[in-house]
């Protein structure tokens, strides 16, 4: 173990410590054009050189953890290494300094760009047409949704119910509620979909199913024809939560399983860094016909020109101003033009031979219920943690002292202990060995170190409850609330 | 297929033959073989082929381009890049695991701190996609907060936004009607928000300065013709270095754009909403909050906070879905404002004001021009008219290399043959005196 994490006392930017003498004296007449009674009487900003600025972020930043410093293996979330060249590309002024409402003639490239990468996703979707304006994975489901909902109501038909399974993505109920749908949570059997539950639970008012595959476990749903013909016979549609797709690139499509509207997490999949919680990108696609309740504008190719076309009276409307995350879709651009054809299918293989060989190696220090074969990712249980009188969260914990992230934990529900694990294609066998090494050690240490985790990292377990408590979101509450208890700043 | 060493090392624990055999669990009816895409390029080539795509583009950089309308072409300092190129932010994710991520965590925490400040509100949440998503979640939110199934919108809000919004109520079975605005001074109209305030409205969105320009004056009207229902305000935080800030005129719920703080205008994207309320309302908000609190020796430190509003704990009973944010662009928002500092902020805020007028007062010389369309005061957009089809003119500039403003005919016909114009301190005179020059030519 020789991981540790840099620890400063980096103070918070608006700190007085924080402050040298640069401030000049607040000058309300500076913008003198504005009216007295509109002008703003202060505004407690610091005031600091560059110099300490930069000093502040860099030491910040190496109290931060990402792809770059080591495995993080995040189940779900598909945290691949991110090849260089697609962020020095997004830094050209041709990306980064277009405007979305210029002339179509001034932005032929970036038209051109989307237009093909709309196709690309068609192709890796087995879709039909594809949407690049929702900003994230729970983005592209809550607009999925929205077109399920176009869709009925096209056929003058109310359905009120959205049906998923109970090892789904927690963004899926809640993007069918914000849609004002009913969620109905289906238990799930040797965990997979209940096909028999399942049927007894589709009626009239099923609008849709949502469904990720492999789902949540790193299991393939080897029923899902069966499940899409059970949908479809009752007028519903099949929805697919496109957060594991970097399992089966090139193997299968969500198209040909015979699911309706498709989102795609090109953050996940095509490589765009996660950027600490975003930009993300959730394009949308869908087969054919439900592309009348896309998004507008659609890229639209005429006569060799890119143009913007808003004539589509059954879209659903706009679920975010312009045309989606831009930067992201030109990383993920040329993360697939990079990659090629050959080159996908070659990454799922490597995810799901990574994933694979991980299971194998650890499933007998912990549980691993359900079968064998998985895809990009699987579930181990934590129960042998349990009984030693640890939590998932020490073992997670401790993973921290020996510089990698931590799996995702307590995640799905009906694993208990969970810890799902998903180690990507980007990581060598030597760092997936050292990553087995670390779990085998860690198990054999006393419990009390794993309960004591991490120590090793620029802070110790956080008290999580007393923020909750305390509630303080700003500096400006925080000095709010020292002033009101009296205490000295 | 060719398979590296190592992969046959680990095929052999597997004791499977091939790679092939990973995938004997997807049915063969349901198996495609393999993608039809281009096949894969060297760096060499990406980076060649990336330019040639890319080129077609003409960055404002490269001519003259007066569009705002909600996206604004800012200077950004180079530390600034600096900070938010560091790896260990770029290719990390939302900090599940606080212990490793404070500085994540703290960058977030101080970009609340930074927009707390210039909106004076209680909470402003880690990030929204944009201001448009920020709106729609308003709307929802307003709901929750104050019963009612109507929302009112101004109508001098953003056509992008305006449509976003309605989205997002159609999905809540909220209907929206529009507050039209006073044709003199581009201000709310007062009357007409009186007669369409009913029992069943929850909240009012208005914006200042508004998508037409003007920064709204009638703050205590609007406050008390609304009651206890939702005042939700959109902003130009940019602007608030120099205006009183909605918090401090009674707004429930401030939404807005953080781009204009370090982030390029990217085609629109990304782009980061800001969401904040009062300190009542934050177990009904959506998104991340990041809270300050201490570790277990007692030292200072950062993490999520009140989670059970979110989606991955409440699931359907979540107060959004939003899960993936826009938290690097925090962290630009929070590097630009530290690295400019509060006199850098109110410099270059003044310095678009300056550049305002001093447009607009050019252009309505010209002949065949009005500018500004409204009696009010303005940040750094603003409507003028042109007697002669606004198309035309716009042809016109385009022809010599100069992208004019955004053409407000179709979703503002009552403006006529009018454009919204937006100047900042990136435009030097030269820029000025080109589109004046070019203005005059026009007949």
């Amino acid at each position: 173990m020789r991981y540790h994490q840099a620890v400063h006392d980096v103070p918070v930017i608006f700190e007085p410590c924080e402050r040298p003498e640069v401030s000049e004296p607040f000058d309300p007449t500076v913008g003198g054009a504005i009216p007295r009674d509109l002008q703003r009487a202060d505004l407690a900003l610091p005031d600091l050189p560059e110099r300490d600025v930069v000093k502040h972020y860099v030491n910040l930043s190496q109290m931060n953890f990402g792809v770059d410093n080591g495995l993080y293996p995040l189940g779900s979330c598909t945290m691949k290494y991110n090849p260089k060249i697609c962020d020095e590309v997004v830094s050209w002024k041709t990306v980064t300094d277009i405007h979305p409402l210029q002339e179509p003639s001034t932005i032929q490239g970036a038209l051109r760009l989307m237009h093909e990468l709309e196709l690309m996703l068609c192709e890796i979707g087995g879709v039909d047409a594809v949407t690049l304006q929702p900003a994230a994975g729970a983005h592209g489901e809550y607009t999925g949704i929205q077109l399920v909902k176009a869709y009925h109501e096209s056929m003058e038909e109310t359905r009120r119910e959205v049906i998923l399974p109970d090892t789904a993505h927690g963004t899926n109920p809640a993007s069918a509620a914000m849609v004002g749908y009913d969620v109905l949570e289906l238990p799930s059997k040797d965990g997979c979909v209940d096909v028999e539950a399942l049927k007894a639970a589709v009626s009239k008012d099923t609008a849709a199913f949502m469904l990720t595959n492999p789902n949540t476990l790193g299991l393939f749903e080897k029923n899902v024809k069966e499940i899409a013909g059970i949908l479809h016979d009752a007028g519903a549609l099949l929805y697919y939560d496109g957060a594991n797709l970097n399992a089966i690139m090139g193997k299968t499509s969500p198209g040909k399983m015979d699911f309706d509207i498709v989102h795609f997490n090109l953050h996940k999949t095509f490589a765009t860094p996660h950027g600490g919680g975003g930009p993300g990108a959730g394009p949308v696609g869908v087969k054919k016909k439900f592309e009348a309740y896309l998004p507008v504008p659609r890229i639209a190719l005429r006569d060799g020109m890119y143009g913007l076309d808003y004539d589509w009276p059954q879209s659903i409307g706009k679920v975010r101003a312009f045309f989606g995350n831009f930067a992201v879709l030109v990383r993920a651009y040329a993360y697939i033009r990079m990659q090629g054809g050959k080159g996908l299918e070659s990454v799922s293989e490597n995810a799901v031979l990574n994933s694979n060989y991980l299971k194998e190696k650890l499933k007998d220090s912990f549980e691993l219920p359900y079968g064998s074969l998985r895809k990009h990712e699987f579930v181990l249980g934590g129960r042998p943690l349990k009984a030693r009188g640890l939590r998932t969260l020490d073992f997670a914990k401790r993973l921290l002292d020996y510089g990698f992230h931590a799996p995702t934990i307590y995640f799905p529900i009906i694993v208990d202990e969970a810890l799902m694990i998903e180690p990507t294609e980007t990581e060598t066998k030597d760092t997936l060995d050292k990553f087995i090494d670390a779990c085998k050690s860690i198990l054999k240490e006393d419990p009390e170190i794993l309960k004591a985790a991490p120590v090793n990292t620029a802070r110790r377990r956080i008290e999580e409850a007393k923020a909750a408590r305390d509630m303080i979101f700003s500096w400006r509450e925080y000095e709010k609330k020292l002033d009101s208890t009296g205490r000295t700043k | 297929m060719e398979i590296s060493k190592c992969s046959q090392e680990m095929l052999q624990e597997l004791h499977l033959g091939s790679l092939e055999e990973l995938f004997a669990d997807i049915p063969k009816e349901v198996r495609t073989g393999g993608l039809k895409l281009p096949p894969g390029l060297s760096e060499l080539e990406l980076r060649r082929e990336m330019e040639n795509i890319l080129s077609p583009n003409k960055p404002a950089s490269s001519h003259p381009s007066f569009l705002g309308a909600g996206v604004y072409h800012h200077f950004i300092p180079a530390a600034v890049r600096t900070i938010v190129s560091r790896s260990e932010f770029i290719t990390a994710y939302t900090p599940y695991q606080p212990e490793i991520s404070q500085g994540m965590l703290q960058s977030l925490f101080e970009y609340q701190s930074f927009m707390s400040e210039l909106t004076a509100m209680d909470v402003v949440n880690c990030s929204m996609y944009d201001a448009s998503t920020a709106l729609g979640e308003a709307v929802l939110m307003s709901n929750r907060v104050s019963e009612g199934n109507k929302f009112l919108i101004s109508r001098s809000v953003s056509p992008e936004k305006k449509s976003v919004a309605k989205t997002y109520a159609r999905g809540a079975d909220i209907t929206l009607a529009e507050v039209g605005y006073d044709r003199e001074t581009g201000l709310v109209d007062l009357n007409d928000l009186k007669s369409k305030v009913s029992e069943d409205v929850s909240g009012f969105y208005f914006e200042t300065p508004n998508f037409l320009g003007p920064i709204e004056t009638h703050w205590q009207e609007i406050r008390s013709i609304l009651g206890s229902r939702s005042m939700v305000v959109g902003v130009n935080p940019m602007a608030l270095a120099l205006i009183k800030p909605p918090g401090e005129m009674g707004a429930d719920i401030v939404v807005g754009d953080a781009q204009v703080f370090g982030t390029p205008m990217n085609l629109g994207g990304p782009m980061i909403g800001i969401f904040g309320c009062k300190v009542e309302h934050v177990r009904k908000m959506p998104g991340r909050l990041i809270g300050m609190t201490t570790d277990i020796e007692g030292r200072r430190a950062f993490c999520m906070t009140l989670q059970t509003r979110e989606q991955h704990i409440r699931r359907s009973k979540a107060t959004s879905n939003i899960c993936t944010n826009e938290a690097l662009l925090a962290l630009a928002s929070a590097a630009y404002l530290a690295v400019i500092g509060k006199s850098g902020l109110r410099k270059i805020a003044a310095k678009n004001v300056e550049n305002m007028r001093s447009l607009s007062s050019r252009i309505n010389l010209v002949r065949g021009f009005v500018s500004p369309r409204f009696r009010a005061t303005h940040f750094n957009e603003f409507v003028m008219t042109s007697e002669i089809p606004y198309d035309k003119v716009n042809k016109e500039l385009l022809a010599k290399g100069i992208q004019g403003g955004f053409a407000l005919d179709r979703q503002f016909p009552e403006l006529k043959s009018s454009a919204l114009y937006a100047t900042t301190e990136m435009h030097t005179k030269t820029d000025h005196d080109k589109l004046i020059a070019a203005l005059e030519g026009i007949r």
